[in-house]
């Protein structure tokens, strides 16, 4: 498991904004990105480089931010990787809260989704058959 | 010509006036003295007996009544007979969830139906009318008092509650509705969706409107009287007396008559307590000289006007007071319904572990007044989780709506982001303009 970002916003013009301009002013960089919105509000998750900095950053300039703890599955990128993972976790009953993927520059990691689980701590007792990734993803990931 | 409910009444002289109020005074002070406890408790503070009654102006002797004293007394604390012979209840939000009880012998619904009467009268109405009733019907006096009120008088009396407005207009339509009794701002919603519904005033037989329970501008009168082509009327009540019709706008529109054969109105400085130098303004204070059930002595209204003793050509006596300017306290009249930022502050007190800072905002959107109330969202309540977030706002709205019987919005906005004054948060903030 590692840490992903996650910040609460107003649903209000350049408040995003706001979000990247704090990051990029404390050279944080980000990996992946993702936002749940409903008509009132959004919750911004992100994996970063160096999720304890972006969130003293955040907090610094008033955002509501806290960190929750999520697992990375890495896919090939290819056509049908990600239903193999899905497939895998349906067959074992685990159900996903939320989820997002991206690609990387990275030569073993170039396709990752991050997921967060329902009963995350069981949830992962069961896994088999695919391989988990914590923080060593991120280490690898700031380093290419 | 100008029409009468009770002609012999609401036109006596000043010195008549006095001298039933006198009498009726005096027999209310003995009757509470003797049947209600928390008041004869009052009174012995203050060394005050039913015996120093003796000249009207003996009234300012005695204690005021405060919303405090009915909250203390709940539930029938300060009914004055027994249970048998009250024949209805009435009750207003409260605000930890207990409201305010208000009951009825069988002679103050008669009391409270000829006030009405008076009031649709003043309007022009008479049995020949045909009277819709739109405010809500139920524990809120608005609905059941016009509608007692019209019935008495003998018009065609359509309980049609508040809500469904396309029905509501069908049956303005098709009834020949003449007289339309509800909040003002119910009224603009009717004649917005009228439009909307491709009809217009002409479609109407309406002559006037009974509005009241919420304050309302000249201007809005206007607008109302323009839209929908009818002479618009001021009505006002509190629940804790009878709801509508203790005072009512006559056609010259200069002021609303307070029925004082029943209530002895006076206006005290709301800081001291002193009476005010006559015409000028201050806490309205009211005693029901004519009720049985719940009699109330001084009862501060917290409406802020003034009182007008002169003649007025409709022939009327009765004492005029000035359209309520304003209270003297933080109550708010949202859709008819009072309403205490206090209230709100403890339901949320109620479902989070700590005090959020939070903000209340009171609208007129479309014609009908909003009730936001935006939260500064904390650790307590975000999560990376988007249904904890909504379940929160779920649960905050529906405690809401069972304290105060009103809808709110919840919205939650990001930390500081309400503004501070002196570090304390401005609670209400309420965009609803009386005056343009």
């Amino acid at each position: 498991m590692f840490k992903q970002l996650t910040v609460f916003l107003e649903n209000k013009t350049g408040r995003i904004e706001d979000v990247t301009g704090c990051l990029a002013s404390e050279k944080i960089n980000l990996h992946a990105l993702s936002i749940a919105d409903t008509a009132d509000f959004g919750i911004l998750r992100m994996v970063v480089s160096d999720p304890d900095k972006a969130v003293a950053a955040l907090k610094e300039k008033n955002f509501m931010v806290k960190t929750a703890d999520v697992i990375a599955v890495p896919m090939g990128h290819n056509p049908g990787s990600l239903h193999k993972v899905l497939s895998n976790l349906k067959e074992l009953d685990i159900s996903i809260k939320y989820m997002y993927a991206f690609t990387s520059r990275h030569k073993e990691y170039d396709s990752i989704v991050i997921l967060r689980l329902h009963d995350q701590e069981k949830a992962l007792e069961k896994i088999s058959g695919i391989s988990i990734l914590g923080q060593e993803l991120l280490d690898c990931l700031n380093e290419s | 010509m100008e029409k009468f409910w009770n002609k012999h009444v609401e036109t006596m002289n000043r010195e008549q006036i006095r001298e039933t109020q006198f009498d009726k005074l005096k027999a209310l002070v003995t009757n509470i003295y003797t049947n209600v406890p928390y008041y004869r408790d009052k009174m012995q503070v203050l060394g005050i007996y039913p015996g120093d009654i003796k000249t009207l102006d003996d009234l300012s002797s005695l204690p005021f009544t405060t919303k405090q004293d009915l909250r203390d007394t709940y539930p029938f604390g300060l009914f004055a007979v027994p249970m048998e012979q009250i024949v209805r209840l009435h009750a207003s939000s409260g605000t930890t969830g207990k409201p305010t009880v208000v009951g009825y012998t069988r002679r103050d619904i008669e009391m409270w139906e000829e006030c009405m009467a008076r009031c649709l009268a003043m309007e022009g109405a008479d049995k020949s009318s045909r009277v819709q009733v739109s405010y809500g019907y139920g524990l809120f006096t608005g609905g059941l008092g016009a509608h007692y009120g019209a019935e008495k008088m003998g018009a065609v009396t359509i309980p049609a509650s508040s809500g469904n407005t396309q029905r509501q207009i069908m049956m303005m339509i098709d009834f020949g509705v003449t007289h339309l009794c509800c909040t003002p701002s119910y009224a603009m919603n009717i004649a917005e969706v009228m439009q909307e519904m491709g009809h217009t005033k002409d479609d109407f037989k309406l002559i006037s409107g009974c509005f009241g329970a919420e304050p309302w501008s000249d201007s809005m009168r206007s607008e109302i009287e323009n839209r929908l082509g009818l002479h618009a009327y001021d009505i006002y009540g509190l629940s804790e007396i009878m709801g509508p019709s203790v005072s009512h706008e006559c056609r010259y529109q200069n002021g609303l008559h307070i029925w004082e054969d029943n209530f002895i109105a006076e206006i005290t400085n709301p800081d001291t307590g002193l009476p005010v130098k006559p015409g000028e303004s201050g806490d309205l204070v009211i005693t029901t000289i004519n009720k049985e059930g719940f009699p109330l002595i001084r009862y501060k209204t917290r409406d802020i006007c003034t009182l007008n003793y002169e003649p007025c050509g409709c022939g009327r006596t009765h004492v005029r007071m000035s359209k309520p300017a304003g209270r003297t306290d933080d109550m708010l009249i949202i859709r008819g319904v009072n309403v205490f930022p206090s209230q709100i502050e403890s339901v949320l007190l109620s479902i989070s572990e700590i005090q959020p800072h939070y903000q209340i905002i009171v609208d007129r959107i479309n014609n009908s007044d909003t009730l936001t109330i935006e939260i500064e969202i904390d650790e307590s309540i975000f999560s990376d989780d988007i249904k904890g977030i909504e379940d929160f706002q779920k649960t905050a709205g529906n405690k809401i709506n069972s304290v105060l019987g009103i809808n709110a919005k919840i919205r939650l906005v990001e930390p500081k982001s309400i503004p501070r004054s002196e570090g304390k948060a401005k609670r209400v903030i309420d965009r609803r303009s009386l005056n343009v």
